[in-house]
């Protein structure tokens, strides 16, 4: 399959793909040289009086993941017809996606699609998915993580979820919602601050910081049954929850002997285990996917850089050089790359560095970046920025050639965490 | 048990949902033979308010209203400063606030039975959990003075809010030096 080579320099692409209620979203593509699949995607019959635009939906996910061009393919096909090919490769497309929407007598809907490679002609093969109307933005998801998993190789995150925090007000919400932001479902309303969500390596539970009792306290939430449970409320301030891969335990920030060090806990609850010694701050531990390392912040070294240390505690190594201020890792599950904030002249900005050779790249051109965090696939990061006065939630390749603003709520949108994929 | 249902439920939504049926074991001609998976109405995360939710978790939090924050009344009396402010990336008592600092550690010593709460703030710069740490310093360094003048350690506790309760709004100068502070709270 050859790759669309995009001759565009610095372009915004607004969806034109008329969504009503998510007009907002948009692409913005900087620098040349983004090499894409190029998509045609057809129109699904029965689509016109569908509830979702499930083809739109499709469209926008692998945009946004910045390795599709998606164009309409300018008709109706669904997925038992085998279309004629010659127009879809003149587009120029790769591949082909088709296929139909029908409402059943008992009110759920029948999706199914089919994935051509309009080069050879050839079925890449379709599924059929029969779901409640509430669950189409659900197959749809599902349906671009197919087509992606088929034509890249990897693993698509578009039915994984994120959890967010807003301000409205005086009321700060934690909110669960698509990983395109869609669909928001709040899970805890609060008139104290909320910071640092994480899920659980299930994806059922939220670890996260909420100062209702006017100090730091860490709790895990089970989100479907709105459940929750203190897990750190010792002297002093608990904050930085980090489940570990297996979901046994947490490591954690506490200063209940002194200054800000790390902990390991028990997911249970428990007596927490000291992991890290120094006299200054030792702070926003994270996890290597293979959970044998925990990298976190310290200023042992006089300003803020990123270290790393085992996880069962021991030696520590410092990991960022350049810069006098490194805050907030997140790393890739293949442990490649980590992301994180780092301090420029008077901005904060998102970096990635290349853990093989140690590269460091800035990925944005905005001035206040906060809290990066990897899609499980590790081909795109979240992070929060302001924009004209207002927080908003992006997403970026690793490269910062593609990045998109997620669509959703109109307040302050802050600490995103992207959950991981959920088994099928 | 409703609890339970629901759980159940998302359970099975999420397996139903995942088990889409391969149009390639299917006949693409024959739209019965379709097998059909069944899922039921897919269940929301139930909002919960943190007021509501703690009186019901185990180990309760009582919420407090900070928004009535000013305790007067409790405390030293006369008009001893609460608020103590630190200079840019400082986390040292400045001299000026001695005074203070001794009214309430006299304070503290004369009424054993009253706690405090020390609590740290930062400026809006920079990352909200290095923030909280940050904010712990200064409240740590207010829990040091009085210590040194002979308060016992478990009158007072000291916790950081970071750049999360500003007390003035502002991307200048003058609102970070009044947001850079440590708050006495009496209990």
């Amino acid at each position: 399959m050859t790759s669309f080579l995009s001759p565009l320099g610095m372009i915004v692409l607004a969806f034109a793909w008329a969504m009503p209620a998510q007009a907002d979203f948009r692409v913005e593509i900087s620098g040349v040289g983004v090499t894409q699949i190029p998509i045609a995607i057809a129109n699904f019959r029965g689509e016109d009086t569908a509830p979702q635009k499930i083809t739109q939906i499709v469209a926008a996910d692998l945009e946004r993941s910045g390795q599709f061009r998606s164009t309409p393919a300018g008709m109706v096909i669904d997925e038992v017809t085998r279309p004629n090919f010659e127009p879809i490769r003149q587009k120029p497309a790769d591949a082909l996606l088709t296929g139909s929407i029908s409402r059943m007598a008992d009110g759920r809907f029948d999706v199914r699609f089919r994935l051509w490679d309009s080069v050879k002609g050839e079925d890449m093969g379709g599924q059929s998915y029969v779901v409640v109307p509430a669950d189409l933005r659900l197959v749809s998801h599902r349906i671009a993580d197919q087509v992606y998993e088929k034509l890249t190789g990897d693993k698509g995150i578009f039915s994984t979820r994120i959890a967010y925090i807003t301000k409205q007000g005086q009321k700060h919400l934690l909110w669960v919602a698509d990983a395109d932001g869609e669909n928001p479902q709040a899970a805890l309303t609060s008139q104290e601050p909320i910071i640092s969500p994480s899920w659980s390596p299930t994806g059922n539970e939220l670890a996260y910081v909420s100062f209702e009792s006017r100090k730091p306290v860490v709790y895990i939430h089970d989100i479907a049954s709105g459940k929750r449970r203190v897990l750190a409320n010792f002297k002093g301030s608990n904050s930085a929850p980090a489940w570990s891969p297996d979901g046994k335990s947490l490591a954690i920030t506490l200063s209940r002997d002194g200054g800000s060090q790390l902990f390991l806990i028990n997911s249970k609850g428990g007596d927490p285990k000291r992991l890290t010694q120094s006299s200054g701050i030792d702070t926003e531990p994270v996890f290597s996917s293979d959970g044998s390392a925990i990298y976190f912040v310290s200023d042992r070294g006089g300003s803020p850089q990123i270290y790393r240390t085992p996880a069962t505690g021991g030696p520590v190594e410092r990991v960022t050089f350049t810069g006098s201020y490194n805050i907030s890792p997140s790393l890739s599950s293949d442990g490649r790359w980590l992301a994180f904030i780092s301090r420029v002249g008077a901005a904060y900005k998102l970096h990635v560095m290349d853990l093989i050779n140690d590269k460091v790249v800035a990925l944005t051109d905005t001035n206040a970046d906060e809290r990066p965090t990897f899609a499980p696939n590790g081909k795109l990061i979240m992070y929060s920025t302001q924009s004209q006065g207002r927080e908003s939630l992006m997403t970026t390749t690793l490269d910062g050639k593609i990045r998109a603003r997620l669509a959703g709520q109109t307040s302050n949108m802050r600490e995103p965490h992207w959950g991981p994929f959920l088994n099928p | 048990m409703k609890k339970l249902l629901l759980s159940l439920g998302m359970v099975m939504l999420l397996a139903a949902c995942a088990s889409g049926v391969k149009l390639n074991d299917v006949p693409v001609e024959d739209k019965s033979g379709a097998k059909v998976s069944v899922t039921p109405d897919p269940v929301m995360p139930a909002p919960v308010t943190a007021a509501t939710a703690s009186k019901d978790a185990k180990s309760a939090v009582v919420p407090v209203d900070s928004s009535a924050s000013s305790n007067l009344g409790a405390g030293p009396a006369g008009n001893v400063a609460k608020v103590i402010f630190f200079d840019y990336d400082s986390y040292v008592v400045k001299s000026e606030f001695q005074t203070a600092i001794e009214a309430h550690a006299q304070f503290l010593k004369a009424n054993p039975r009253a706690k405090v709460s020390l609590e740290g703030h930062t400026d809006e710069r920079g990352g909200r959990e290095y923030n909280i740490a940050l904010g712990q310093k200064r409240a740590d360094a207010v829990r040091q003075s009085l210590s040194l003048l002979g308060v016992q350690e478990t009158q007072v506790e000291s916790v950081s809010f970071g750049k999360e309760k500003p007390s003035a709004q502002g991307a200048d100068e003058s609102a970070f030096a009044k947001n850079r502070r440590a708050e006495f709270f009496y209990r």
